[in-house]
C-alpha cells in the first residue's frame, strides 16, 4: 500500500527524522494561510502516489503567500500520470547545499532489507544505477541482528566527508531502518536527503510503501489509505476477499487462483482476445463471492462476455455452479457467461449449469475460445 | 522415488482442530499420508481425525517422533508456528498460510537456514509425492505416480498443468508448490537440485510467474548443474506493471520481474517455455526423446571402460601375453 509524502513525513517525525515544517491542505486559500503563518518562502507540493511530480509541474517554489495561493490553484485538480491531485503539502522552502539518496528496500535475492545510499540525490535512483552505479553503495542488513551503528556509519561515510554530517546521516539511516521494520514497510526512501547551508541534514521528501500483508497489525497505517486514489472496483473486490485488477479488454475473467488467473488472461491474449480484468476468486466457492465478482465484472461497460475458469480441488464444482446460478438470478447480467469447471463434482456442476442454459466445458482452452466467439 | 516427502514421512498438523486443519488432515490421512498427530494449544489430550492432539510441538514430537509439520494457522500465528516447529526438531515445515508479513519471513528464512530446517511456503499448496505422501491441500485425484518432477509458484495453475501431464500418461515423482510470496523458504533452485539428484525423476516442469528473479537464477543453475531436461511455463505475460496480481510476490517493479525476461533466460539455457499449458506434455516428451541419443553417447564411455577393464585383466594374467598383443597391435 502506498501512502502520501505528508503521511510518510508524519511517520518520520515520530522517529525524529528531521523534516521541514509543513502542513497539508486541499484549498488554495489554505495554502495562502499556511504561507502567511510560516512567514517564509514555501514549497507547494502535489500529494499523489506517483513519482515525477516535479517534472509534471506539481512542485512549485513560492516566495510569498500570494504565489502559494496561485500555485495551489494550479496544482490542485492537476492530473499527474492518471491521478488527480486532491491535496497539496505546503512546506518551508529549504536552502539546499547538497542532495543525497538513502533508501531501504526488500531484496528478494538475499532475502534481506538492503540499504542503498548515494551522494547523487534528487535524481531517480534507477537512473543513477544505470548511468553511474559506482555512485551507489548497497548494504544488506542481517534481519535477525538488525542494523548496527558502525554499519550505518559506513554507509554515511560513502556520502559525506565532513564527520558532523556523517554522524547525523548515520543516525537518520538507523532511524529509517527502524521505520522500515517497525511498520512492515517494503520500501522507505529519502530522496533527496538535503544538506542545508547551516550544516544540518533534512529529509526533503519521504516515501514509504507498506507491505499489504503487514497491515493487519497496523490499523493506524491501514487508516492512511487514500480511498480517492484507489480504484473503487479494486476496493470492493478487496473487501470481499477477492483480488481484482482492471484491464482494458472486453473479456471478463473470474478464476480460482492467482497463477491460473494470470494464465487465463495470457491465454485470452494468445488466442487473439483482450482480457477486461484479472480476478482471483480464491479458494472458497461461496455464492456471495461469485455475486460480488460478477457484479464488478459485469459493471464494466466494455465487458462483452464473462468467462469462469474454475479448477476445483477442494473447491467443489457443484458449489461453484450453484453460486454462478444464484449470481445470475440476482444480477441478471446483460452479457453471456461461459464456464469451465474441472475437478471435484465436475459432472454435477455441468449438469446444474445445463439446466439453466449455461454453457460449460472441462477444458481451459475451449472456454477461452468460447468466450472469444461470444465477444466478437 | 521422490523428494522431500515419501512413504516414511511422519506429519504433525499444526492447527489441526481448526476448520481447514481438520478438513485437510482428514484428506491427507485418506490419501495414505502418515499423519501421526496434531497441535492446537489448549486442545492437548483430545483426538482429532483419529490422531492425538497436543498442546505444543515439543510434546507432539516427543510422543510421535514426527519429522514434518504442516501449518494451517492464520497469518498472525503462522510465523510463531514455524519457529515452534523448528525448535521442536522438525526437519521439514510446510506452511500453507497466505498473508504472512514479508519482513517476518526475512528473519524466518535465515533462522531456519542456520538451523538446517527446510521450509516450504508460505502461501503454498504444499508438496505431494503421488502414491506415497501428500502434505498440503492439492487435489490428490489429478495426480499420478511417475517420473516427472513439478515445481511451481502457483496453486491451481499447478493443478492445471499436473492435470495435463496425468492425462498424457506422464506421472509425477513429486509436485512442490513453493508459494506465491516474495520471500519463501524453498526456491526453484532448491527443488531443481533435489530433482537432479533423485533417481526417480527423469525430467522437470518449472512453473513460474512475474515478480522477482527466481526463474532467472534457476536458469543459471540449470545451465551449470542440470543434465535432466527441464520445461517451463511462465504466467503473467500480459500482466500490467506495478500491480500485484493476486500473489504478494507477483508484481512487476519497474523493469524487473517481467515474464518476457524469465522466458528469455530459460530459453537461453535450452529450456523450452510452453506458450499455453496444454503444450507442456508435448515439450516434455520431445525433450525426453532428445535424451535418447545422449544416452547412446554415454554408453560409449562405458564400453571403453569395459575394454580397459579387460585389458587390465589380461595384463594381470600374463604380462608377456598382453605385451606381445600390444606389439602385435602396433605392427598393424
Amino acid at each position: 500500500m502506498k501512502i502520501h509524502e505528508y503521511q510518510a513525513k508524519d511517520i518520520f517525525a515520530k522517529y525524529a527524522i528531521p523534516i521541514p515544517k509543513g502542513e497539508v491542505t486541499s484549498s488554495p486559500d489554505g495554502a495562502r494561510h499556511i504561507a502567511v503563518r510560516f512567514e517564509r518562502p514555501v514549497m507547494v507540493k502535489a500529494q499523489v502516489h506517483v513519482g515525477g511530480r516535479g517534472k509534471a509541474g506539481g512542485i512549485k517554489y513560492c516566495k510569498d503567500p500570494d504565489e502559494a495561493f496561485f500555485s495551489a490553484q494550479d496544482i490542485l485538480g492537476m492530473n499527474i500520470k492518471g491521478l488527480i491531485v486532491k491535496k497539496v503539502l505546503v512546506t518551508d522552502a529549504v536552502d539546499i547545499a547538497s542532495e543525497a539518496y538513502v533508501g531501504i528496500v526488500l531484496d528478494r535475492v538475499t532475502k534481506k532489507p538492503v540499504i542503498m545510499v548515494s551522494p547523487a540525490g534528487g535524481i531517480d535512483i534507477e537512473e543513477v544505477a544505470a548511468k553511474t552505479p559506482e555512485k551507489i553503495m548497497k548494504f544488506a542488513v542481517d534481519p535477525i541482528m538488525g542494523l548496527r551503528l558502525f554499519e550505518a556509519t559506513g554507509l554515511a561515510m560513502f556520502i559525506y566527508k565532513d564527520f558532523k554530517l556523517v554522524r547525523q546521516c548515520a543516525t537518520i539511516i538507523s532511524k529509517l531502518y527502524k521505520v522500515y521494520m517497525d511498520n512492515d514497510a517494503s520500501l522507505t526512501e529519502i530522496n533527496p536527503l538535503v544538506g542545508t547551508k547551516d550544516g544540518s541534514l533534512i529529509s526533503l521528501d519521504a516515501k514509504i510503501v507498506l507491505d499489504d500483508n503487514g497491515l493487519y497489525r497496523h490499523p493506524d497505517l491501514e487508516a492512511l489509505r487514500d480511498m480517492d486514489a484507489e480504484d473503487p472496483d479494486e476496493m470492493a473486490a478487496k473487501k470481499a476477499d477477492l483480488s481484482f485488477v482492471k484491464l482494458d479488454g472486453n473479456i471478463g475473467c473470474c478464476v480460482n487462483g492467482a497463477g491460473l488467473a494470470m494464465a487465463t488472461m495470457d491465454l485470452v491474449k494468445h488466442f487473439g482476445g483482450e482480457p477486461a480484468n484479472f480476478l482471483d476468486i480464491g479458494g472458497s466457492s461461496s455464492p456471495e463471492k461469485v455475486i460480488v465478482a460478477m457484479r464488478i465484472i459485469a459493471g464494466d461497460p466494455k465487458v462483452k462476455v464473462i468467462l469462469f475458469n474454475i479448477f476445483g480441488g477442494i473447491t467443489r464444482c457443484d458449489d461453484v455452479a450453484n453460486g454462478i446460478i444464484k449470481a445470475v438470478e440476482q444480477l441478471r447480467p446483460r452479457v453471456p457467461i461461459v464456464v469451465r469447471l474441472t475437478g471435484t463434482n465436475e459432472e454435477k456442476g455441468h449438469q446444474i449449469l445445463k439446466q439453466v442454459g449455461l454453457q460449460a466445458t472441462s477444458s481451459m482452452e475451449e472456454v477461452v475460445k468460447m468466450a472469444l466467439q461470444k465477444a466478437s | 522415488m521422490a523428494i522431500f516427502v515419501d512413504k516414511n514421512t511422519k506429519v504433525i498438523v499444526q492447527g489441526i482442530t481448526g476448520r481447514d486443519g481438520a478438513f485437510h488432515a482428514q484428506q491427507m490421512i485418506d490419501y495414505g499420508t502418515r499423519v501421526v498427530g496434531g497441535v492446537t494449544p489448549g486442545k492437548g489430550g483430545t483426538t482429532c481425525c483419529g490422531v492425538p492432539v497436543f498442546d505444543t510441538m515439543e510434546e507432539a514430537l516427543k510422543a510421535t517422533k514426527a519429522d514434518t509439520s504442516v501449518i494451517y494457522v492464520p497469518p498472525q500465528f503462522a510465523v510463531d508456528a514455524i519457529y515452534e516447529a523448528a525448535e521442536a526438531g522438525v526437519k521439514l515445515v510446510v506452511c500453507i498460510t497466505e498473508g504472512v508479513p514479508a519482513n517476518d519471513m526475512l528473519k524466518v528464512y535465515h533462522y531456519l537456514k542456520a538451523k538446517g530446517v527446510r521450509l516450504i511456503g508460505p502461501n503454498c499448496p504444499g508438496v505431494i509425492s503421488p502414491g506415497l505422501c501428500k502434505v498440503g491441500i492439492m487435489p490428490a485425484q489429478i495426480h499420478k505416480k511417475g517420473n516427472i518432477g513439478v515445481v511451481s509458484r502457483s496453486g491451481t495453475l499447478t493443478y492445471e498443468i499436473v492435470f495435463q501431464l496425468t492425462n498424457a500418461g506422464m506421472g509425477q515423482s513429486t509436485c512442490i508448490g513453493i508459494g506465491g510470496d516474495p520471500v519463501i523458504g524453498t526456491n526453484f533452485i532448491d527443488c531443481l537440485e533435489a530433482f537432479e539428484k533423485d533417481p526417480g525423476t527423469s525430467a522437470v516442469v518449472m512453473i513460474g510467474e512475474i515478480g522477482g528473479s527466481d526463474e532467472e537464477m534457476a536458469a543459471d543453475f540449470i545451465r551449470k548443474k542440470m543434465k535432466k531436461p527441464v520445461v517451463g511455463f511462465i504466467a503473467g505475460r500480459t500482466a500490467p506493471p506495478g500491480k500485484r496480481m493476486g500473489h504478494a510476490g507477483a508484481i512487476i517493479c519497474g523493469s524487473s520481474g517481467l515474464a518476457a525476461d524469465k522466458i528469455k533466460a530459460l530459453n537461453a539455457v535450452g529450456v523450452p517455455v510452453a506458450d499455453i499449458p496444454s503444450q507442456v506434455p508435448g515439450l516434455i516428451a520431445e525433450r525426453m526423446k532428445k535424451k535418447g541419443p545422449a544416452k547412446a553417447k554415454k554408453a560409449a564411455p562405458k564400453a571403453k571402460a569395459k575394454i580397459a577393464k579387460k585389458a587390465t585383466a589380461k595384463r594381470k594374467i600374463g604380462t608377456r601375453h598382453a605385451v606381445s598383443a600390444k606389439k602385435a597391435g602396433k605392427r598393424r
